[in-house]
Protein backbone atom coordinates (compact mmCIF):
# COMPACT_ATOMS: atom_id res chain seq x y z
CA UNK A 1 0.00 0.00 0.00
CA UNK A 2 1.44 3.35 -1.02
CA UNK A 3 1.82 5.87 1.76
CA UNK A 4 1.10 8.54 -0.86
CA UNK A 5 -2.41 7.24 -1.56
CA UNK A 6 -3.75 9.67 1.00
CA UNK A 7 -2.08 12.62 -0.77
CA UNK A 8 -3.66 11.79 -4.10
CA UNK A 9 -7.05 10.47 -2.98
CA UNK A 10 -8.96 13.62 -3.94
CA UNK A 11 -7.53 14.72 -7.27
CA UNK A 12 -4.41 14.81 -9.38
CA UNK A 13 -1.72 16.88 -7.67
CA UNK A 14 0.16 19.53 -9.60
CA UNK A 15 3.88 19.58 -8.87
CA UNK A 16 6.41 22.20 -10.00
CA UNK A 17 8.54 23.01 -13.06
CA UNK A 18 12.21 23.51 -13.87
CA UNK A 19 14.57 25.12 -11.35
CA UNK A 20 17.94 25.25 -13.12
CA UNK A 21 16.85 27.54 -15.94
CA UNK A 22 15.10 29.92 -13.52
CA UNK A 23 18.22 30.05 -11.32
CA UNK A 24 20.23 30.94 -14.41
CA UNK A 25 17.90 33.86 -15.06
CA UNK A 26 18.70 34.91 -11.50
CA UNK A 27 22.44 34.81 -12.22
CA UNK A 28 23.60 31.20 -11.88
CA UNK A 29 26.58 30.68 -14.21
CA UNK A 30 26.11 28.06 -16.91
CA UNK A 31 27.85 24.96 -15.66
CA UNK A 32 27.89 26.13 -12.03
CA UNK A 33 26.28 23.45 -9.85
CA UNK A 34 22.82 24.86 -8.90
CA UNK A 35 22.85 23.08 -5.52
CA UNK A 36 25.76 25.28 -4.37
CA UNK A 37 23.33 28.21 -4.33
CA UNK A 38 21.50 26.70 -1.33
CA UNK A 39 24.43 28.11 0.65
CA UNK A 40 25.70 30.94 -1.60
CA UNK A 41 22.36 32.54 -2.57
CA UNK A 42 19.61 31.00 -0.44
CA UNK A 43 17.28 33.96 -1.07
CA UNK A 44 17.25 33.36 -4.81
CA UNK A 45 16.63 29.61 -4.38
CA UNK A 46 13.76 30.35 -2.01
CA UNK A 47 12.37 32.80 -4.55
CA UNK A 48 12.13 30.05 -7.19
CA UNK A 49 10.39 27.76 -4.70
CA UNK A 50 7.98 30.57 -3.75
CA UNK A 51 7.17 31.30 -7.41
CA UNK A 52 6.00 27.70 -7.79
CA UNK A 53 3.96 27.76 -4.58
CA UNK A 54 2.31 31.00 -5.72
CA UNK A 55 1.59 29.48 -9.13
CA UNK A 56 -0.41 26.76 -7.36
CA UNK A 57 1.95 23.81 -6.97
CA UNK A 58 0.61 21.23 -4.50
CA UNK A 59 4.05 19.65 -4.27
CA UNK A 60 7.37 21.43 -4.75
CA UNK A 61 10.83 19.94 -5.05
CA UNK A 62 14.13 21.02 -3.53
CA UNK A 63 17.30 22.33 -5.17
CA UNK A 64 19.20 19.16 -4.25
CA UNK A 65 19.18 17.13 -7.49
CA UNK A 66 22.99 16.89 -7.60
CA UNK A 67 23.62 17.03 -3.85
CA UNK A 68 25.03 13.55 -3.35
CA UNK A 69 28.65 13.34 -2.20
CA UNK A 70 29.90 11.71 -5.42
CA UNK A 71 28.50 14.45 -7.67
CA UNK A 72 29.35 17.29 -5.28
CA UNK A 73 32.95 16.01 -5.04
CA UNK A 74 33.44 16.77 -8.74
CA UNK A 75 32.56 20.40 -7.93
CA UNK A 76 34.80 20.46 -4.87
CA UNK A 77 31.82 20.56 -2.49
CA UNK A 78 31.86 17.10 -0.91
CA UNK A 79 32.38 18.42 2.61
CA UNK A 80 29.28 20.63 2.27
CA UNK A 81 26.97 17.72 1.37
CA UNK A 82 24.91 17.75 4.53
CA UNK A 83 24.51 21.53 4.70
CA UNK A 84 23.52 21.83 1.03
CA UNK A 85 20.77 19.22 1.48
CA UNK A 86 19.48 20.63 4.74
CA UNK A 87 19.42 24.15 3.38
CA UNK A 88 17.64 22.95 0.24
CA UNK A 89 14.80 21.45 2.29
CA UNK A 90 14.64 24.42 4.66
CA UNK A 91 14.29 26.87 1.73
CA UNK A 92 11.50 24.87 0.05
CA UNK A 93 9.69 24.38 3.35
CA UNK A 94 9.82 28.07 4.15
CA UNK A 95 8.52 28.94 0.68
CA UNK A 96 5.78 26.32 0.98
CA UNK A 97 4.72 27.64 4.38
CA UNK A 98 2.27 24.77 4.74
CA UNK A 99 0.59 25.50 1.39
CA UNK A 100 2.53 22.83 -0.51
CA UNK A 101 4.26 19.58 0.35
CA UNK A 102 7.99 19.21 -0.15
CA UNK A 103 9.35 16.22 -2.08
CA UNK A 104 13.11 16.37 -1.76
CA UNK A 105 15.01 15.68 -4.97
CA UNK A 106 17.70 13.01 -5.29
CA UNK A 107 19.28 12.69 -8.74
CA UNK A 108 21.62 10.05 -10.15
CA UNK A 109 25.32 10.12 -9.27
CA UNK A 110 26.25 10.47 -12.95
CA UNK A 111 28.54 7.47 -12.58
CA UNK A 112 27.97 4.08 -14.17
CA UNK A 113 28.22 1.11 -11.85
CA UNK A 114 29.29 -1.21 -14.64
CA UNK A 115 32.46 0.75 -15.34
CA UNK A 116 33.62 -0.18 -11.83
CA UNK A 117 34.67 3.39 -10.98
CA UNK A 118 32.35 3.25 -7.98
CA UNK A 119 30.95 0.21 -6.15
CA UNK A 120 27.31 -0.37 -5.16
CA UNK A 121 28.44 0.27 -1.56
CA UNK A 122 29.87 3.68 -2.56
CA UNK A 123 26.56 4.64 -4.17
CA UNK A 124 24.52 3.36 -1.24
CA UNK A 125 26.61 5.39 1.21
CA UNK A 126 26.20 8.55 -0.90
CA UNK A 127 22.43 8.14 -1.26
CA UNK A 128 22.01 7.26 2.41
CA UNK A 129 23.90 10.37 3.52
CA UNK A 130 21.79 12.58 1.24
CA UNK A 131 18.46 10.92 2.17
CA UNK A 132 19.18 11.22 5.89
CA UNK A 133 20.09 14.91 5.58
CA UNK A 134 16.92 15.62 3.58
CA UNK A 135 14.74 13.71 6.03
CA UNK A 136 16.31 15.36 9.08
CA UNK A 137 15.55 18.78 7.58
CA UNK A 138 11.85 17.94 7.36
CA UNK A 139 11.09 16.78 3.81
CA UNK A 140 7.59 15.26 3.40
CA UNK A 141 8.77 12.68 0.86
CA UNK A 142 11.88 11.74 -1.09
CA UNK A 143 11.92 11.84 -4.89
CA UNK A 144 14.58 9.78 -6.67
CA UNK A 145 14.44 11.16 -10.22
CA UNK A 146 15.90 11.05 -13.74
CA UNK A 147 17.17 7.51 -13.18
CA UNK A 148 18.30 5.36 -16.09
CA UNK A 149 20.02 2.40 -14.41
CA UNK A 150 17.75 -0.04 -12.58
CA UNK A 151 20.55 -1.07 -10.24
CA UNK A 152 21.37 2.51 -9.22
CA UNK A 153 17.64 3.18 -8.69
CA UNK A 154 17.34 0.08 -6.49
CA UNK A 155 20.30 1.19 -4.38
CA UNK A 156 18.92 4.72 -4.01
CA UNK A 157 15.47 3.36 -3.09
CA UNK A 158 16.94 1.06 -0.45
CA UNK A 159 18.88 3.98 1.06
CA UNK A 160 15.89 6.36 0.93
CA UNK A 161 13.54 3.86 2.57
CA UNK A 162 15.61 3.72 5.74
CA UNK A 163 14.43 7.28 6.54
CA UNK A 164 10.83 6.08 6.90
CA UNK A 165 9.58 8.75 4.47
CA UNK A 166 7.44 7.91 1.42
CA UNK A 167 9.69 7.42 -1.63
CA UNK A 168 8.91 8.18 -5.29
CA UNK A 169 11.22 6.78 -7.98
CA UNK A 170 11.13 8.36 -11.43
CA UNK A 171 13.02 7.37 -14.59
CA UNK A 172 14.10 9.30 -17.71
CA UNK A 173 12.88 7.51 -20.84
CA UNK A 174 14.94 9.21 -23.53
CA UNK A 175 16.21 6.37 -25.71
CA UNK A 176 14.90 4.42 -28.67
CA UNK A 177 12.73 5.44 -31.58
CA UNK A 178 9.70 5.79 -29.32
CA UNK A 179 11.66 7.28 -26.42
CA UNK A 180 10.32 4.50 -24.21
CA UNK A 181 13.57 3.10 -22.85
CA UNK A 182 16.07 4.63 -20.50
CA UNK A 183 19.62 5.10 -21.69
CA UNK A 184 20.39 1.74 -20.07
CA UNK A 185 17.54 0.05 -21.94
CA UNK A 186 15.03 -0.14 -19.04
CA UNK A 187 11.33 -0.26 -20.03
CA UNK A 188 8.48 1.47 -18.12
CA UNK A 189 7.18 -1.97 -17.12
CA UNK A 190 10.51 -3.07 -15.66
CA UNK A 191 10.97 0.21 -13.82
CA UNK A 192 7.48 0.12 -12.27
CA UNK A 193 7.55 -3.53 -11.25
CA UNK A 194 11.08 -3.42 -9.85
CA UNK A 195 10.47 -0.26 -7.83
CA UNK A 196 7.23 -1.62 -6.41
CA UNK A 197 9.09 -4.78 -5.41
CA UNK A 198 11.73 -2.57 -3.76
CA UNK A 199 9.09 -0.85 -1.63
CA UNK A 200 8.56 2.45 -3.51
CA UNK A 201 5.42 4.48 -2.75
CA UNK A 202 5.12 5.85 -6.27
CA UNK A 203 6.85 5.38 -9.61
CA UNK A 204 7.19 7.78 -12.47
CA UNK A 205 8.73 9.26 -15.57
CA UNK A 206 10.44 12.61 -15.89
CA UNK A 207 12.57 14.51 -18.40
CA UNK A 208 13.60 12.57 -21.48
CA UNK A 209 10.98 13.62 -24.00
CA UNK A 210 8.18 16.06 -24.75
CA UNK A 211 4.89 15.74 -22.88
CA UNK A 212 3.06 14.08 -25.79
CA UNK A 213 5.04 10.90 -25.09
CA UNK A 214 4.04 10.71 -21.43
CA UNK A 215 0.42 9.44 -21.46
CA UNK A 216 1.64 6.17 -23.04
CA UNK A 217 4.54 5.86 -20.57
CA UNK A 218 2.16 6.58 -17.69
CA UNK A 219 -0.38 3.95 -18.80
CA UNK A 220 2.37 1.35 -19.16
CA UNK A 221 3.73 2.03 -15.67
CA UNK A 222 0.22 2.04 -14.22
CA UNK A 223 -0.51 -1.39 -15.70
CA UNK A 224 2.76 -2.84 -14.41
CA UNK A 225 2.22 -1.94 -10.74
CA UNK A 226 -0.39 -0.77 -8.25
CA UNK A 227 1.35 2.47 -7.23
CA UNK A 228 0.48 6.12 -7.94
CA UNK A 229 2.32 7.47 -11.01
CA UNK A 230 4.42 10.64 -10.98
CA UNK A 231 4.86 12.50 -14.31
CA UNK A 232 7.16 15.46 -15.00
CA UNK A 233 7.54 16.10 -18.71
CA UNK A 234 9.78 18.37 -20.75
CA UNK A 235 8.30 21.25 -22.76
CA UNK A 236 9.17 19.48 -26.01
CA UNK A 237 12.72 19.10 -27.22
CA UNK A 238 15.15 22.02 -27.17
CA UNK A 239 15.81 23.93 -30.36
CA UNK A 240 18.81 26.15 -30.69
CA UNK A 241 17.93 29.77 -31.50
CA UNK A 242 20.35 32.68 -31.41
CA UNK A 243 22.73 31.05 -29.00
CA UNK A 244 20.23 29.68 -26.49
CA UNK A 245 18.02 26.66 -26.01
CA UNK A 246 14.34 27.24 -26.69
CA UNK A 247 11.71 24.62 -25.86
CA UNK A 248 8.98 24.17 -28.40
CA UNK A 249 5.85 23.64 -26.24
CA UNK A 250 4.07 26.61 -24.62
CA UNK A 251 2.14 26.42 -21.30
CA UNK A 252 -1.30 26.09 -22.92
CA UNK A 253 -0.21 23.29 -25.26
CA UNK A 254 1.53 21.60 -22.36
CA UNK A 255 -1.50 21.72 -20.07
CA UNK A 256 -3.74 20.39 -22.85
CA UNK A 257 -2.13 17.00 -22.18
CA UNK A 258 -3.33 16.91 -18.55
CA UNK A 259 -6.57 15.12 -19.39
CA UNK A 260 -4.77 12.35 -21.28
CA UNK A 261 -2.33 11.95 -18.41
CA UNK A 262 -5.09 11.71 -15.81
CA UNK A 263 -6.95 9.21 -17.99
CA UNK A 264 -3.71 7.22 -18.20
CA UNK A 265 -3.65 7.10 -14.40
CA UNK A 266 -1.27 9.92 -13.40
CA UNK A 267 -1.55 11.07 -9.77
CA UNK A 268 1.12 13.79 -9.94
CA UNK A 269 1.75 16.04 -12.95
CA UNK A 270 4.37 18.73 -13.40
CA UNK A 271 7.07 19.95 -15.74
CA UNK A 272 10.75 19.27 -16.23
CA UNK A 273 13.23 21.02 -18.59
CA UNK A 274 11.85 24.12 -20.31
CA UNK A 275 8.89 24.65 -17.95
CA UNK A 276 8.22 27.58 -15.59
CA UNK A 277 5.57 28.82 -13.11
CA UNK A 278 3.39 29.70 -16.13
CA UNK A 279 3.22 25.98 -16.93
CA UNK A 280 2.09 25.25 -13.37
CA UNK A 281 -0.62 27.93 -13.61
CA UNK A 282 -1.79 26.41 -16.89
CA UNK A 283 -1.90 22.92 -15.31
CA UNK A 284 -3.89 24.21 -12.31
CA UNK A 285 -6.38 25.89 -14.68
CA UNK A 286 -6.64 22.76 -16.81
CA UNK A 287 -7.37 20.68 -13.71
CA UNK A 288 -10.32 22.94 -12.89
CA UNK A 289 -11.70 22.22 -16.36
CA UNK A 290 -11.37 18.43 -16.11
CA UNK B 1 43.52 -24.43 -33.49
CA UNK B 2 42.07 -21.29 -31.99
CA UNK B 3 38.38 -21.04 -32.82
CA UNK B 4 38.20 -17.55 -34.27
CA UNK B 5 34.42 -17.60 -34.60
CA UNK B 6 34.50 -17.67 -30.82
CA UNK B 7 36.44 -14.38 -30.81
CA UNK B 8 33.69 -12.78 -32.86
CA UNK B 9 31.01 -14.23 -30.57
CA UNK B 10 32.86 -13.21 -27.41
CA UNK B 11 33.08 -9.58 -28.50
CA UNK B 12 29.47 -9.56 -29.69
CA UNK B 13 28.37 -10.99 -26.31
CA UNK B 14 30.64 -8.75 -24.26
CA UNK B 15 32.59 -11.70 -22.85
CA UNK B 16 36.01 -10.20 -22.19
CA UNK B 17 37.47 -13.32 -20.60
CA UNK B 18 36.80 -15.49 -23.63
CA UNK B 19 37.86 -12.75 -26.06
CA UNK B 20 41.23 -12.44 -24.34
CA UNK B 21 41.69 -16.23 -24.06
CA UNK B 22 40.98 -16.85 -27.76
CA UNK B 23 43.24 -13.96 -28.74
CA UNK B 24 46.10 -15.38 -26.68
CA UNK B 25 45.59 -18.80 -28.19
CA UNK B 26 45.51 -17.38 -31.72
CA UNK B 27 48.69 -15.38 -31.16
CA UNK B 28 50.45 -18.42 -29.71
CA UNK B 29 49.58 -20.24 -32.93
CA UNK B 30 51.09 -17.43 -34.97
CA UNK B 31 47.93 -15.73 -36.30
CA UNK B 32 48.46 -12.33 -37.89
CA UNK B 33 47.27 -9.64 -35.41
CA UNK B 34 46.00 -7.37 -38.18
CA UNK B 35 43.93 -10.20 -39.61
CA UNK B 36 42.39 -10.94 -36.18
CA UNK B 37 41.31 -7.33 -35.96
CA UNK B 38 40.00 -6.80 -39.46
CA UNK B 39 38.42 -10.21 -40.06
CA UNK B 40 36.95 -11.00 -36.64
CA UNK B 41 36.99 -8.17 -34.14
CA UNK B 42 35.95 -5.16 -36.21
CA UNK B 43 33.08 -7.12 -37.82
CA UNK B 44 31.92 -8.05 -34.30
CA UNK B 45 31.91 -4.40 -33.24
CA UNK B 46 30.08 -3.50 -36.46
CA UNK B 47 27.40 -6.03 -35.53
CA UNK B 48 27.26 -4.53 -32.01
CA UNK B 49 26.67 -1.14 -33.63
CA UNK B 50 23.96 -2.57 -35.86
CA UNK B 51 22.17 -4.13 -32.89
CA UNK B 52 22.40 -0.82 -31.02
CA UNK B 53 20.82 0.98 -33.97
CA UNK B 54 18.03 -1.64 -34.03
CA UNK B 55 17.45 -1.23 -30.29
CA UNK B 56 18.38 -4.82 -29.55
CA UNK B 57 21.41 -3.53 -27.66
CA UNK B 58 21.53 -0.63 -25.22
CA UNK B 59 24.34 1.12 -23.37
CA UNK B 60 25.22 -1.78 -21.04
CA UNK B 61 25.72 -4.18 -23.96
CA UNK B 62 27.79 -1.58 -25.83
CA UNK B 63 30.05 -1.11 -22.84
CA UNK B 64 30.56 -4.83 -22.31
CA UNK B 65 31.42 -5.40 -25.97
CA UNK B 66 33.76 -2.41 -26.04
CA UNK B 67 35.48 -3.81 -22.95
CA UNK B 68 35.91 -7.24 -24.54
CA UNK B 69 37.31 -5.57 -27.68
CA UNK B 70 39.69 -3.50 -25.59
CA UNK B 71 40.92 -6.59 -23.74
CA UNK B 72 41.91 -8.23 -27.02
CA UNK B 73 43.33 -5.04 -28.52
CA UNK B 74 45.63 -4.58 -25.54
CA UNK B 75 47.29 -7.89 -26.44
CA UNK B 76 47.52 -6.99 -30.12
CA UNK B 77 48.63 -3.35 -29.95
CA UNK B 78 52.26 -3.94 -28.92
CA UNK B 79 52.63 -6.41 -31.80
CA UNK B 80 51.06 -3.99 -34.24
CA UNK B 81 53.28 -1.15 -33.04
CA UNK B 82 56.35 -3.38 -33.42
CA UNK B 83 55.37 -4.17 -37.00
CA UNK B 84 54.91 -0.46 -37.73
CA UNK B 85 51.12 -0.57 -38.13
CA UNK B 86 49.37 2.61 -37.04
CA UNK B 87 46.12 2.91 -35.07
CA UNK B 88 43.07 3.93 -37.10
CA UNK B 89 43.59 7.47 -35.86
CA UNK B 90 44.27 9.51 -32.78
CA UNK B 91 41.31 11.20 -31.08
CA UNK B 92 41.35 13.80 -28.31
CA UNK B 93 38.06 13.63 -26.41
CA UNK B 94 36.56 15.57 -23.51
CA UNK B 95 33.43 17.12 -22.01
CA UNK B 96 33.60 20.89 -22.49
CA UNK B 97 34.30 23.46 -19.80
CA UNK B 98 31.59 23.90 -17.19
CA UNK B 99 30.06 20.47 -17.81
CA UNK B 100 30.89 17.68 -15.36
CA UNK B 101 28.96 14.91 -17.13
CA UNK B 102 31.09 12.10 -18.46
CA UNK B 103 28.89 9.06 -19.13
CA UNK B 104 28.30 9.87 -22.80
CA UNK B 105 31.90 10.92 -23.33
CA UNK B 106 33.20 7.71 -21.70
CA UNK B 107 30.92 5.61 -23.85
CA UNK B 108 32.11 7.30 -27.06
CA UNK B 109 35.73 6.91 -25.91
CA UNK B 110 35.22 3.16 -25.29
CA UNK B 111 33.56 2.65 -28.65
CA UNK B 112 36.31 4.59 -30.45
CA UNK B 113 38.94 2.41 -28.76
CA UNK B 114 36.89 -0.61 -29.75
CA UNK B 115 36.96 0.77 -33.30
CA UNK B 116 40.74 0.76 -33.27
CA UNK B 117 41.35 4.44 -32.50
CA UNK B 118 43.91 5.69 -30.02
CA UNK B 119 41.94 7.83 -27.58
CA UNK B 120 43.35 10.62 -25.44
CA UNK B 121 40.67 11.23 -22.83
CA UNK B 122 40.93 14.64 -21.16
CA UNK B 123 38.00 13.98 -18.80
CA UNK B 124 35.17 16.41 -18.00
CA UNK B 125 35.07 20.20 -17.51
CA UNK B 126 37.95 20.63 -19.96
CA UNK B 127 39.02 24.22 -20.80
CA UNK B 128 39.80 25.05 -24.46
CA UNK B 129 43.54 25.43 -23.73
CA UNK B 130 43.80 21.77 -22.75
CA UNK B 131 42.26 20.64 -26.04
CA UNK B 132 44.78 22.84 -27.90
CA UNK B 133 47.66 21.48 -25.84
CA UNK B 134 46.63 17.87 -26.43
CA UNK B 135 46.22 18.39 -30.18
CA UNK B 136 49.73 19.87 -30.37
CA UNK B 137 51.44 17.36 -28.10
CA UNK B 138 49.79 14.23 -29.43
CA UNK B 139 49.41 15.34 -33.01
CA UNK B 140 45.78 14.20 -32.96
CA UNK B 141 43.66 14.25 -36.11
CA UNK B 142 40.26 14.34 -34.45
CA UNK B 143 38.82 16.31 -31.52
CA UNK B 144 35.56 15.04 -30.00
CA UNK B 145 33.57 17.41 -27.78
CA UNK B 146 30.76 16.36 -25.46
CA UNK B 147 28.11 18.36 -23.54
CA UNK B 148 25.03 17.16 -21.67
CA UNK B 149 23.60 20.54 -20.65
CA UNK B 150 22.01 23.10 -22.94
CA UNK B 151 23.79 25.75 -20.86
CA UNK B 152 27.24 24.35 -21.56
CA UNK B 153 26.73 23.99 -25.30
CA UNK B 154 28.14 27.50 -25.91
CA UNK B 155 31.44 26.20 -24.50
CA UNK B 156 31.62 23.95 -27.57
CA UNK B 157 31.61 27.01 -29.79
CA UNK B 158 34.23 28.69 -27.61
CA UNK B 159 36.44 25.59 -27.80
CA UNK B 160 36.23 25.51 -31.60
CA UNK B 161 36.95 29.25 -31.76
CA UNK B 162 39.97 28.77 -29.49
CA UNK B 163 41.26 25.95 -31.71
CA UNK B 164 41.02 28.36 -34.67
CA UNK B 165 42.80 31.14 -32.84
CA UNK B 166 45.57 28.76 -31.81
CA UNK B 167 46.09 27.91 -35.48
CA UNK B 168 45.41 24.18 -35.14
CA UNK B 169 41.86 24.07 -36.49
CA UNK B 170 42.93 23.16 -40.05
CA UNK B 171 44.90 20.09 -39.00
CA UNK B 172 41.96 18.47 -37.19
CA UNK B 173 38.37 17.42 -37.64
CA UNK B 174 36.01 18.39 -34.83
CA UNK B 175 33.03 16.20 -33.92
CA UNK B 176 30.40 17.08 -31.32
CA UNK B 177 27.71 15.15 -29.47
CA UNK B 178 25.58 14.95 -26.33
CA UNK B 179 21.89 14.82 -25.51
CA UNK B 180 20.95 18.44 -26.39
CA UNK B 181 23.30 18.76 -29.40
CA UNK B 182 21.75 18.77 -32.87
CA UNK B 183 23.22 18.60 -36.40
CA UNK B 184 22.00 22.15 -36.90
CA UNK B 185 23.90 23.33 -33.83
CA UNK B 186 27.03 21.47 -34.94
CA UNK B 187 26.93 23.28 -38.25
CA UNK B 188 26.25 26.63 -36.64
CA UNK B 189 29.33 26.46 -34.42
CA UNK B 190 31.59 25.26 -37.22
CA UNK B 191 32.08 21.64 -36.21
CA UNK B 192 32.90 19.12 -38.95
CA UNK B 193 30.31 16.61 -37.81
CA UNK B 194 27.74 15.46 -35.29
CA UNK B 195 27.30 11.99 -33.82
CA UNK B 196 23.85 11.13 -32.49
CA UNK B 197 25.22 8.29 -30.38
CA UNK B 198 28.40 6.33 -29.70
CA UNK B 199 28.19 4.10 -32.75
CA UNK B 200 27.46 7.08 -35.00
CA UNK B 201 30.52 8.78 -33.51
CA UNK B 202 32.73 5.84 -34.51
CA UNK B 203 31.31 5.87 -38.06
CA UNK B 204 31.97 9.61 -38.26
CA UNK B 205 35.54 9.26 -36.99
CA UNK B 206 36.19 6.55 -39.60
CA UNK B 207 34.83 8.84 -42.30
CA UNK B 208 37.14 11.63 -41.18
CA UNK B 209 40.17 9.37 -41.27
CA UNK B 210 39.32 7.94 -44.69
CA UNK B 211 38.72 11.41 -46.11
CA UNK B 212 41.82 12.74 -44.37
Amino acid sequence: MSRLAEWTAQRVLITDGAWGTRLQELGLDPGEIPDAWNLAHPGRVEQVAREYVEAGSDVILTNTFRANRITLAAAGLADRTREINQSGVALSRRAAAGRARVAASIGPTGKMLMTGEFTPEDLHAAFLEQAEALAAAGADALLIETMSDLEEARIALRAARTTGLPVIVSFAFDTGRNRDRTMMGVTPEQAAAEMQAGGADAVGANCGAGIERFPALCARMRRACSLPVWIKANAGLPEWREGRAVYSTDPTEFAAHLRALVEAGASFVGGCCGTSPDFVRALVAAREAL
Amino acid sequence: MADLAKLYEAILNGDQKTAVAVTQEALAEGCDPMELITKHMVPAMDEVGRRFECEEYFVPELLLSARAMKGSLELLRPLLAASGAQPAGRVVIGTVKGDLHDIGKNLVASMLEGGGFEVIDLGADVPPERFIEAVREKNARIVALSALLTVTMPAMRRTIDALKEAGVRDQIKVMVGGAPVTPQFAEEIGADGYGENATAAVALARKFVQAG
